[in-house]
């Protein structure tokens, strides 16, 4: 393949990663945004969405489902269950500790060790895949001079599948749905209340620990639904949840930490020149690099590249 | 030092020797190896437990550590002792570069940046594959572990040297926070501003603390190296960072013994637990999850809160 097609193909993986980058991110994001803490087993909910998309896709294929109505079916109760767990969590470990923000730290990274590991015990060491609902191969075309001018053909090895338009289009509608949910609603007004003063929304009648559950499951849905749009492409496996958490670390660091326009517009960022630099170095190469540039941001700009400082 | 501090800490060391001669084989040897990774603990509290970084990055002062003696043995053929300073060197300069950037941040960020730091530091060691082998790491050989005329990979001899290290680590701790310099670090974890107020300079405390406590852990890492005969990039990952940071919850931030005590503790966990089911870490998640809830001051500093006050 030549150089251009060659670059589309990356671009276009990488558009793929950006999206589920995006969502993940943004979930990581609003849990920080409103609660002010950083949740370490993010990761580890994003694998259990892949995992729970398993497992419902088996048990729907059971009931004798085609492969649409079980993934409907997955990407609607995977979240919710995953969603539902960490609310729990929410409730029985970071509201007794005050959310104080090291020892949340301290207490995710154990949740992070515990849900991974009853993965494990639960589920196996081997990856599992799931079926796309549909997964036609499209041919991309190109265009080159050629003996008559500019010529349009179809190189071979440049092309896409429908499922991978999907994931990208269906992050964009969540994505913005979760913008429209968190200006336009009254209950994002509550938690952009909540995010803004905490004890002046308690002395207004907010329910303050019920946002915070509800906040803490729903940064973890986010999470879960990426695991379950990726699971089609990249099987579930039960340690596929660190390496996420690194990349959506990154993306929240560089957009500014609690900036959800920041955030997508970071994931794109990343998502896409990983698949970018990918093409020209070796990914460690491309990961060592950065690594170093979040640790850089965090030290010499700590707002983020698009945040603005508060205060 | 008071004299009641002394008894403690070397009674603790005494009863060590005496296990040399009384252990079984196997336990024999979980001690020996109990012992190097507590001085790697002690060297995290400094910075944690004392000086109130949470840092999640020093895995790579011990990786630094373990690979100034890897490679210095395994390319260059340099002998365990001036490897072993070497290593200490390697986590010296690398704790100095790491702090003069991380301690730029506080609280999270911090936490953030030190992860970061060590996650480029894992992804260095496999990127030069050529030098460290990646992942299969590097298999120092036998000639090169010896000192004088100590052969390290004789069980005793490996014993009563981990012995050694553990005990200087140990009483180098003890003096350090009883000396003036290790009050100023209190001070700085429990009220930085209020230090900075009476004139101390707390960036300077945290650097020098971050230095010795980043020194410790490579000291550590380097002595692991020529003990064990491995190096490997598993021991430079963002676990071992998360590791230490177990331990040291586990057996009492901010307390001397507390280190050895969480080491010890969570060994022999993971050694029942792993007999159980693959899954050990498990134990080690329900652990922290614990600790954060019902005992944030760890083994030691509850017997510290119960009975016995000015425990160190």
């Amino acid at each position: 393949m030549e150089f251009g097609p060659y670059l589309m193909l990356a671009m276009l993986e990488g558009a793929v990663l950006a999206a589920v980058l995006a969502l993940m991110a943004s979930g990581l994001s609003l849990v920080f945004g409103v609660m002010r803490v950083v949740n370490v087993a993010h990761g580890e909910f994003y694998m259990l969405g892949a995992v729970m998309a398993w497992v419902v896709t088996q048990f729907m294929m059971g009931l004798g489902g085609g492969p649409a109505v079980n993934f409907i079916a997955a990407a609607v109760l995977a979240p919710l269950i995953v969603g539902s767990i960490a609310a729990a969590a929410d409730v029985v470990i970071l509201k007794r500790l005050n959310y104080d923000p090291e020892r949340v730290i301290v207490a995710t990274i154990g949740l992070l060790y515990i849900i991974q590991q009853a993965a494990l015990m639960g589920y196996g060491p081997d990856a599992k895949p799931v079926v796309a609902p549909f997964n036609e191969r499209i041919a991309l075309p190109w265009v080159a001079w050629g003996e008559n001018g500019l010529e349009m053909y179809y190189p071979w090895g440049l092309s896409t599948t429908s499922y991978k338009l999907f994931v990208i289009v269906a992050a964009v509608v969540i994505l913005a749905g979760l913008r429209l949910f968190m200006t336009r609603s009254r209950a994002g007004l509550i938690m952009r209340a909540t995010q803004l003063d905490g004890e002046m929304a308690t002395a207004f009648g907010i329910p303050v620990e019920r946002v915070y559950a509800i906040v803490f499951g729903a940064g973890a849905a986010l999470a879960a639904l990426a695991g379950v749009l990726i699971v089609p492409i990249q099987q579930a496996h039960y340690l596929m949840g660190g390496d996420a958490l690194l990349l959506s670390f990154i993306v929240v660091i560089i957009g500014g930490l609690g900036s959800l326009a920041g955030t997508v517009v970071a994931a794109v960022l990343i998502g896409m020149s990983d698949g970018i630099i990918s093409v020209f170095f070796t990914p460690t190469l491309a990961k060592i690099i950065a690594t170093l540039a979040v640790a850089l941001v965090l030290v010499f700009r700590p707002q983020g590249l698009f945040g603005v400082k508060n205060r | 030092m008071t004299r009641r501090d002394l008894t403690s800490h070397l009674g603790l060391i005494a009863g060590l020797f005496a296990l040399h001669f009384i252990l079984p084989a196997y336990h024999h040897g979980v001690f020996a190896r109990v012992m190097v990774l507590a001085v790697y603990a002690i060297g995290y509290n400094i910075a944690f437990g004392y000086t109130g970084l949470l840092s999640l990055g020093h895995a790579m002062f011990f990786g630094a550590g373990m690979y100034g003696v890897g490679i210095a043995s395994y390319h260059f053929a340099i002998p365990a002792l001036p490897a072993w300073i070497i290593g200490l060197g390697c986590g010296a300069l690398l704790a100095l570069v790491v702090g003069l950037l991380a301690l730029r941040t506080e609280g999270v960020s911090f936490m953030i940046v030190t992860l970061m730091f060590a996650q480029a530091a894992y992804l260095v060691i496999l990127y030069f594959s050529e030098y460290t082998r990646g992942d299969d790491g590097l298999v120092i050989p036998g000639d090169m572990r010896a000192i004088g005329s100590w052969d390290l990979s004789d069980e005793g001899t490996r014993y009563l040297l981990a012995w050694a290290l553990f005990s200087i680590a140990l009483m180098l701790s003890l003096w350090l926070v009883r000396h003036p310099f290790g009050r100023v670090l209190v001070a700085l974890r429990e009220n930085e501003e209020r230090a900075r107020l009476l004139g101390y300079d707390t960036g300077g405390r945290k650097l020098a603390a971050l230095v010795i406590s980043g020194t410790i852990s490579a000291a550590a890492g380097g002595a692991y190296a020529t003990m064990f005969g491995y190096v490997g990039a598993s021991f430079a990952g963002v676990q071992y960072s998360i590791f230490a940071l177990l331990w040291v919850l586990l057996g009492g931030a901010g307390t001397v013994l507390g280190p050895f005590v969480g080491v010890l503790f969570m060994t022999y966990l993971n050694d029942v637990a792993s007999g159980v089911t693959e899954a050990y870490m498990l134990i080690a998640g329900v652990v922290l999850v614990l600790l954060t809830l019902f005992a944030p001051q760890g083994i030691v500093g509850e017997i510290r809160r119960r009975f016995w006050k000015d425990l160190p």
